[in-house]
């Protein structure tokens, strides 16, 4: 029965350390014993850190937060897969029974031009909210919005902006991509305000914008991999990405251009 | 001092809109000139950041994470409360107002909780035009569920992620204001103390979490909206960097703390696994919608749950409580959870657990229809366990959830220190002695949405004009002390960690002034806590420097303020000699074992001053008398 499983196991861990943006990182090799199968990924972490400092060496930084999954602030790369080895999951929704006695894990962080590590495992993301900074809004200013049942909403369409709403942001799509790009990520935001009623009015421009800053942030570019969707913790579909480019398209050939200011990354140095 | 709540006089339906029209207003050509400071990016600070910046005024905006997309509202599953009576179920801003007061054992402010209930409906309209994709009916209308404490079907959900979905509403509006210039985001960003001069706030003291440099922010006012400190207790279902640090920092500058014990637990969690635990995880309330609790009707039976037949198995809620069932409030539901595993019912390790089982409910509607209802909580469980709850039945038991305390308010949600606000959870205003169900994604939403951006108004449009910069003498002292105290805690180098004395302070409160509080225990613990304090101020060790990222040395600042929070709890749990909503006391309970009122001697809001030096805080009572004109205090009863 789950919850009660009582053999623990030791892990051979190797581990990206790094002080800081500027200076180099190297693995480091620790030894994780008595690892309980209940606990989740970053409690072994935690078990980790708590004998690092008792034994005067610094703890391995990560981030993380609510630990379920859904503020999307954990992330790191585990044995080379975004979020580790399950599907649909986050790495503090990872639990070691997926794991067996003596493994060896590799563990680092998210690798792309356009995050930059902070320090060990914690990378800089704010290129994703200047993203959503560029356009990914319905400009409607508090108390105009009219009563909340006079803009019904087929509930396909209200269930399609959800499965699209539903990233939280983690940049694993980014992380696991060969090439660093940033599509799934951008085109689920299109598309959660693409496909709603109230989003018409903004959809081209939306789309031009949000495109435009995306490839300003250093992203690389998306050649059908599919390995973001694979990782996606939220299992967002890349059909989004495809319904991305066709309006990206359209929104070229009705002729709209990016608004200005926007494409400038603010940069992450 | 005295306390004034500023309730404006007149009748209840109508105070709100004739004070607001009475408010002070500035012009909008000069809201450019005030700058106000935004502490928290959840829902109650990303809303308010955001309809500022649109009005006009000039918003710096903090959190600790490193996107504003990240506050724990973020986490919310189940829904937010609204009087539209889209069910034609009776419903109506009164009912609303009625079950929040009732729910709350009438220990809130009957004006605040009108005004609240009032507003709701404004928000669901605001939130479906941002985009967010609420549940719907085939006719593309909104659907609707029940939560714990109403009779009427007034909760609008995202499926189980309602949280995230209005937190992502709020963080677009926020981010088109950042993309107009109008609000400035500063995260990973943790405000250490409030800079407080000639009475007033004019600006808060900063650490960059990157970097470690502390620096200053001048402002016309200052918003906390920095959540609640259920993580006071270590285990809750709070996130792990979820503090009370901005509040509590405000409260040494003379903000007063209400209400501290007011803490609500929650029926149904995942029960705790290991020591390794580092948190709860909250299985959402909605759930009682559809799932039946129960425990073995025989103590110590060890027969997996499908091979306990029918007649041999309580289910407790129902039997006791036959109006509500399954749902009633949240403190009734814990303390009967709480009972049955005392009595040797409880079911799975520890015998820290009861059943909430789904089998009736997917025989009657299909796994489909529950899958649509609950699938991400059933696989959020299913990953933390490796069990199935669409097979075997979950096991819950009640963890620290939400603190209904916080920083004292007065109408306009402004503290005692002019200029100082505080919204959201930060605040205690509006849930009493016990929050409903779906109501705090509602109150962090009128007050950011609908409630601070009028009342900010009228106390800017009295100080025009009045303007002072970071160069002033406050803030240097201020930031002095804050650099003081990062040098002071890693200098200690002693031998324990921030978590293992964490860990210890939170088991301390959670016996003693958890679920059941009593006054030996509580006394017991104002020994203990006290003393866990003084080993932590000389034996913790935080390796490491003060100027670069480290985490440790962030936890080490938050635990030190748990401390003293800690200590006021258990003093304010002592002072309340009654049992009502979430504080429970031994010894006031009735022959049925509900929470006993005094409202003879209690009917009052409990507002703690805080004096003393920094070794040995002292606390000095305030009592903000209430008063019910429109629903008549009774003893709750949800039989
Ligand atoms: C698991 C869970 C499920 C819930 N489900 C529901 C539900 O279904 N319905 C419901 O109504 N309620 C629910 N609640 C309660 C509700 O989610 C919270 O009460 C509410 O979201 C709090 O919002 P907030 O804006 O006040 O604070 P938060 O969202 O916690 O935001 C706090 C903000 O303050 C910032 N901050 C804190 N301290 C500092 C500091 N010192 N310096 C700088 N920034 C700081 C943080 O970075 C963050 O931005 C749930 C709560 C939990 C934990
Ligand atoms: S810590 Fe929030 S998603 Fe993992």
């Amino acid at each position: 029965m789950g919850g009660t499983s009582s053999a623990t196991m030791n892990l051979k861990l190797h581990v990206w350390r790094q002080s800081g943006p500027q200076s180099g990182g190297e693995m480091v090799t620790y030894e994780a014993r008595d690892v309980s199968p209940d606990m989740s990924f970053l409690e072994m972490l935690d078990v980790v850190n708590e004998r690092l400092i008792e034994a005067g060496n610094e703890p391995i930084a990560f981030d993380h937060d609510c630990r379920e999954g859904i503020c999307g602030m954990c992330g790191m790369m585990i044995n080379g897969v975004a979020h580790g080895p399950e599907g649909g999951t986050t790495t503090c929704q990872l639990h070691m029974r997926h794991f067996e006695d003596g493994d060896e894990v590799w563990i680092e962080p998210w690798r792309s031009a356009a995050f930059p590590v902070v320090k060990d495992l914690v990378v800089d993301r704010s290129a994703f909210d200047r993203i959503v900074s560029a356009g990914g809004y319905i400009s409607v200013n508090t108390g105009s919005a009219p009563d909340a049942n006079e803009i019904p909403v087929p509930k396909v369409d209200a269930d399609q902006a959800f499965d699209a709403a539903a990233c939280i942001g983690c940049g694993a799509c980014v992380a696991q991509c060969p090439n660093g790009a940033a599509q799934l990520f951008t085109s689920a935001k299109v598309a959660h305000l693409g496909v709603l009623p109230q989003g018409q009015p903004e959809r081209w421009q939306r789309v031009m914008d949000m495109v435009t800053q995306m490839e300003a942030e250093g992203f690389g570019g998306c050649s059908n991999h599919y390995e973001c969707e694979a990782v996606c913790p939220k299992e967002i579909s890349t059909d989004f990405i495809a319904r991305m480019n066709r309006d990206y398209l359209k929104a070229t050939a009705k002729g709209r251009k990016a608004s200005p200011g926007t494409g400038q990354s603010i940069g992450n140095g | 001092m005295a306390l004034d709540s500023k309730v404006p006089v007149g009748d209840i339906e109508t105070k709100w809109d004739d004070y607001r029209f009475d408010l002070k207003l500035v012009n909008p050509a000069n809201k450019r000139k005030f700058d106000v400071i935004m502490v928290g990016t959840g829902l109650a600070g990303g809303s308010a950041a955001a309809t500022l910046a649109e009005l006009g005024y000039n918003v710096k905006a903090f959190c600790f994470q490193d996107s504003a997309r990240r506050a724990h509202s973020i986490a919310a599953q189940g829904g937010i409360n609204a009087a539209k009576n889209y069910q034609n179920d009776g419903d109506s801003v009164f009912r609303l107002f009625y079950d929040t007061v009732k729910g709350g054992d009438f220990r809130s402010r009957e004006a605040n909780v009108y005004r609240l209930a009032q507003v709701s409906v404004n928000i669901i309209d605001q939130c479906a035009a941002q985009g967010v994709p609420f549940a719907r009916e085939y006719g593309g209308t909104l659907a609707n569920r029940s939560f714990g404490g109403a009779q009427v079907s007034r909760t609008f959900y995202a499926r189980g992620q309602t949280g995230q979905q209005l937190l992502l509403g709020c963080y677009s509006a926020l981010s088109r204001q950042v993309q107009r210039g109008k609000v400035k985001m500063y995260p990973r960003t943790e405000m250490l103390d409030v800079v407080i001069v000639d009475g007033r706030a004019r600006g808060i003291v900063v650490r960059d979490l990157i970097t470690g440099r502390v620096t200053s922010h001048a402002a016309d006012a200052v918003v906390l909206a920095t959540g609640g400190y259920g993580n006071v207790f270590y285990l809750s279902t709070n996130a792990k960097g979820s503090n009370v640090t901005a509040a509590w920092r405000a409260h040494k500058r003379g903000a007063l703390f209400a209400n501290p014990c007011y803490t609500q637990i929650h029926p149904t969690c995942i029960p705790v696994s290991g020591d390794y635990q580092s948190k709860l995880t909250l299985m959402s309330e909605s759930l009682r919608n559809d799932g039946r609790i129960w425990v073995p009707k025989k103590a110590g039976d060890e027969r997996p749950p499908n091979q306990i037949p029918e007649d041999e198995r309580d289910y407790y809620l129902e039997r006791k409580y036959p109006s509500f069932g399954n749902l009633v409030p949240r403190d009734v539901a814990s303390r009967n959870a709480k009972d049955v595993c005392d009595e040797g019912r409880g079911v799975g390790p520890g015998g820290l657990g009861v059943y909430l089982d789904f089998k009736d409910a997917i025989g009657r509607m299909g796994r489909k229809a529950i899958e649509e209802r609950y699938g991400n909580l059933f696989q959020m469980y299913e990953k933390i366990t490796g069990e199935d709850p669409y097979e075997v039945p979950m096991r819950i038991y009640p963890a620290v959830h939400y603190t209904m305390g916080g920083l004292w308010v007065d109408y306009n949600l402004m503290t005692n220190v002019p200029g100082l606000y505080a919204i959201g959870e930060a605040n205690f205003s509006d849930h009493g002695a016990n929050r409903l169900g779906a109501s705090a994604l509602m109150q962090g939403l009128a007050d950011g949405y609908f409630v601070l951006p009028y009342t900010i108004g009228d106390y800017v449009s009295k100080h025009m004009g009045d303007k002072i910069g970071t160069d002033h003498a406050a803030f240097r002292d201020a930031e002095a002390a804050v650099a003081e105290r990062v040098d002071k805690l890693l200098s200690i180098q002693g031998e324990r960690t921030v978590d293992s004395f964490h860990r210890e302070l939170g088991r301390l409160v959670w016996e003693y002034c958890g679920m059941a509080r009593s006054e030996s225990g509580l006394e017991t613990a104002l020994e203990k806590i006290p003393a866990l304090r003084e080993e932590f101020w000389s034996n913790l060790k935080v390796l490491g420097t003060g100027d670069s990222l480290n985490q440790s040395l962030e936890k080490a600042g938050r635990v030190a303020d748990f401390f003293e929070l800690a200590e006021l709890m258990c003093r304010d749990a002592l002072d309340r000699d009654e049992s009502c909503g979430g504080h429970f006391r031994d010894e006031h309970q009735t022959d049925e074992g509900e929470a006993k009122r005094n409202d003879e001697d209690y009917q009052y809001v409990s507002a703690w001053e805080m004096g003393g030096d920094a070794s040995s805080p002292t606390w000095k009572l305030h009592k903000e008398p209430l008063e019910f004109d429109y629903v008549k205090p009774s003893q709750r009863s949800y039989k």
